[in-house]
């Protein structure tokens, strides 16, 4: 059966119709056509479909649409100023090759926002410690690691 | 995923009313909303418990720490109030998977779903909780069936989990490196004059470990446990880990665990 969900997403108040199994994920990508989230295993392992929920990161593939009504929803495309500018941790894993195929980025992105705004001058080990719900298949997590303690500490200077 | 009849209930009364025959109760989805992709679960209708709010909350009177059924694991391992009563719960609580699960993931979904390599049960059964449910009270010793399996009647809805609040505690985990599940996970708590020991991923459900609890209980040093040999029997063995090797990291764990409490 159709049933309506409705919710902000970057800002934006949206609802859909659709049905009550639907994954979070599926409205985003299908219904909402933002496909910068991504989906890599569908079994919550990998993280590549994190999005932001109430300033929480979250795996959208690992709810249902059904549990996000009302909520805030924070996807990449959300991320970077109107203009274009880009957030300082998109910057951050430009600036330091954070990415190959960018596949696992923006769930990456995505996750690195949400904590860093509660550790804004975090070590190598506590990243790695963070990144344990996202998986990269390319990088070896080297740069991605640079990139979000130098995406932090941009973040904590307000850059 | 099946389709399912999805509700929205306001209150603990309202769910209960609604749980019965397939129905299934949905707390932070992170392990029914996989299961019922895989059709390992076809629920008729979904009880969704994120709405209710008195579901989720942390209080304590010094004595005893109480959790409602729904407050995510995150919140207790950043909870001001679970690291001044019980700091190892809240430990405990951070080292469940990774950050996005414990945004997510509750007490209540994992106390009732027993998993065999789940953390929670092995600090409710060393912290000697009570399971509060809309039905009445469970003691943790006569909660934990073994696998995935509890004593909680088929419509019965966990509303909190009480702990008591020991003189000191710690648990130390060998995560499975993929899932960062137990392998094995010990919980060691001291309560002045009697100690629990909980053992969790190393058999088909969470235990207790009688000879480290009775050696900690007249001396709470490390040294009390460190020559403990565990039984294998009854152990698991997969591609992780053999028995003999659960066996040996229970002690190895326990060790470590009350190293911790006493730091
Ligand atoms: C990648 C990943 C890694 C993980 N790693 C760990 C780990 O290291 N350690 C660990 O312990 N866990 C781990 N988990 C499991 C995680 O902790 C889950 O959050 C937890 O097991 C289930 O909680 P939930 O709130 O998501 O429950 P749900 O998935 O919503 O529900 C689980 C079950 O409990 C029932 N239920 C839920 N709430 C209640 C209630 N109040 N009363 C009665 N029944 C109820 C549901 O009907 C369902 O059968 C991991 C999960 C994932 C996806
Ligand atoms: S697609 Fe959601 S965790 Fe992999
Ligand atoms: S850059 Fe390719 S998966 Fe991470």
């Amino acid at each position: 059966m159709a049933v309506k969900v409705s919710l902000k997403v970057n800002g934006k108040s949206v609802s859909a119709e659709v049905e009550e199994r639907t994954l979070l994920v599926t409205v985003i990508r299908e219904n909402l056509r933002l496909t910068g989230t991504h989906v890599g295993c569908d079994t919550a392992q990998c993280g590549a479909c994190t999005v932001s929920m109430n300033g929480k990161a979250v795996k959208s593939c690992s709810m249902l649409a059904m549990q996000a009504e009302g909520a805030d929803v924070m996807t990449i495309e959300g991320v970077a100023k109107p203009d274009g500018t880009l957030h300082p941790m998109q910057a951050a894993f430009k600036e330091h090759h954070g990415l190959q195929c960018g596949f696992c980025t923006p769930g990456m992105v995505m996750n690195a926002i949400d904590y860093a705004k509660h550790h804004p001058d975090p070590t190598e080990e506590q990243i790695r410690e963070a990144l344990e719900g996202n998986l990269c298949r390319c990088t070896g997590y080297h740069n991605i690691v640079k990139a979000i303690g130098a995406g932090a500490r941009a973040m904590a200077a307000g850059k | 995923m099946h389709a399912f009849k999805y509700h929205r209930p306001s209150s603990v009364n309202d769910a209960a009313a609604l749980v019965k025959g397939e129905a299934k109760l949905l707390a932070g989805g992170q392990t029914l909303v996989q299961t019922m992709k895989l059709r390992l679960a076809s629920p008729s209708d979904i009880i969704d418990l994120g709405t209710i709010k008195d579901l989720a909350g942390i209080k304590s009177d010094g004595k005893t720490l109480s959790i409602g059924a729904m407050t995510r694991h995150a919140d207790v391992a950043h909870s001001a109030e679970v690291k001044k009563a019980i700091p190892a719960l809240a430990a405990l609580a951070a080292m469940i998977g990774d950050r996005q699960v414990r945004a997510m993931g509750t007490i209540g979904g994992s106390v009732a779903n027993n998993d065999p390599a789940a953390d929670y049960p092995a600090a409710l059964l060393a912290l000697n909780a009570t399971i509060t449910t809309n039905k009445g009270k469970h003691e943790a010793d006569k909660f934990f069936k073994g696998m995935f399996t509890t004593a909680l009647a088929a419509d019965e809805i966990i509303t909190g989990v009480s702990f008591q609040v020991p003189r000191r505690a710690a648990y130390t985990k060998f995560k499975n490196p993929a899932s960062r599940f137990a392998i094995v996970g010990v919980f060691v708590a001291d309560f002045g004059g009697s100690v629990r020991v909980a053992v969790t991923g190393a058999g088909a459900g969470v235990f207790r470990q009688a000879d480290m609890e009775k050696a900690l209980a007249a001396k709470f040093a490390p040294e009390s446990v460190a020559n403990i040999k565990v039984k294998q029997d009854g152990l698991n063995s997969d591609m992780h880990a053999s028995a003999e090797y659960r066996a040996h990291l229970v002690t190895v764990m326990a060790k470590r665990a009350v190293e911790a409490a006493l730091k």
